[in-house]
């Protein structure tokens, strides 16, 4: 079956989607990073989407539903490289993505779940 | 007026409706649409196509290029012969969803284009025709 990669580095997982996703490999995408997560205990999930020409109401669910399911299992999602065209489209669709982080490039992504973990780590220690 | 010949895709799988968002892109590119116009229309494209197969059952779509005065248009026409629309209106209002989406495919696509006509009857299916004029 036809999946998307997803690479390791150190304790975050990082994905780049180069193909136009069809529903089925979007579902899957999801099903994979919520066993890679919980399998490797990521703590930061970032996703690459500069190559994506489009994000519909299905993908855009998709993307939103990965970041809910990844915080719970106690991990950060960021979106990266979103184009501006797609932007502007997303929005006059009517899906805001709230709830999903985002950043400019891969380097500010990684940047921003290294400071969101730092910044919940020291309420972990203070309710323990 | 129509110009040149329609294209006419099936849409019966998840592939399909990347074949049409396909189709579209190329179409609007070779007419010179703006970058983000190609964008709107591709989106709406995908999310008709998508309605056509998870609630029309399947149908086609047709790609037609227009010309009006010296306008140049894309059409994009999407027909099932499913179980069809009860009630249009509430069909067309954000959020508005038969269970498993958002509910923006309809009222989202409505306004990433500039004509939007939805024909349904329950039980002969359901016939949405955009355009969107460059």
């Amino acid at each position: 079956m036809e999946r998307i990669p997803i690479l390791k580095m150190g304790d975050n997982l990082l994905v780049t989607i180069q193909v136009d996703m069809h529903d089925r490999l979007a579902m899957n995408l999801q099903d994979d990073l919520t066993n890679r997560i919980s399998a490797e205990g990521s703590r930061g999930v970032l996703i690459d989407i500069s190559a994506l020409d489009m994000v519909d109401s299905f993908i855009g669910r998709t993307l939103g539903d990965i970041a809910a399911i990844a915080s719970v299992l106690d991990a950060v999602t960021v979106l990266v490289g979103m184009r501006p065209a797609v932007a502007i489209t997303l929005v006059e669709l009517g899906l805001s993505l709230t709830g999903v982080r985002t950043a400019l490039d891969v380097e500010k992504g990684m940047a921003l779940i290294r400071r969101s973990i730092a910044t919940e780590a020291p309420d972990a220690l203070a309710e323990g | 007026m129509l110009l040149q010949k329609a294209d006419v895709l099936p849409l019966r799988s998840d592939e399909d409706v990347v074949r049409a968002r396909h189709a579209v892109r190329d179409r609007a590119a070779k007419l010179g649409f703006s970058l983000i116009d190609q964008t709107k229309m591709v989106t709406a494209a995908s999310e008709l196509a998508r309605n056509t197969v998870l609630h029309g059952g399947g149908g086609e779509v047709t790609i037609e290029v227009l010309r009006h005065d010296e306008r140049i248009g894309l059409r994009l026409t999407f027909e099932d012969h499913g179980p069809g629309i009860p009630d249009v209106e509430l069909a067309l209002r954000d959020g508005y969803s038969t269970g498993t989406g958002l509910g923006l495919g309809l009222s989202g696509s409505r306004r990433l284009m500039n004509e939007f006509e939805i024909r349904s009857a329950p039980g002969e299916g359901t016939r949405v025709c955009v355009t969107r004029w460059k």
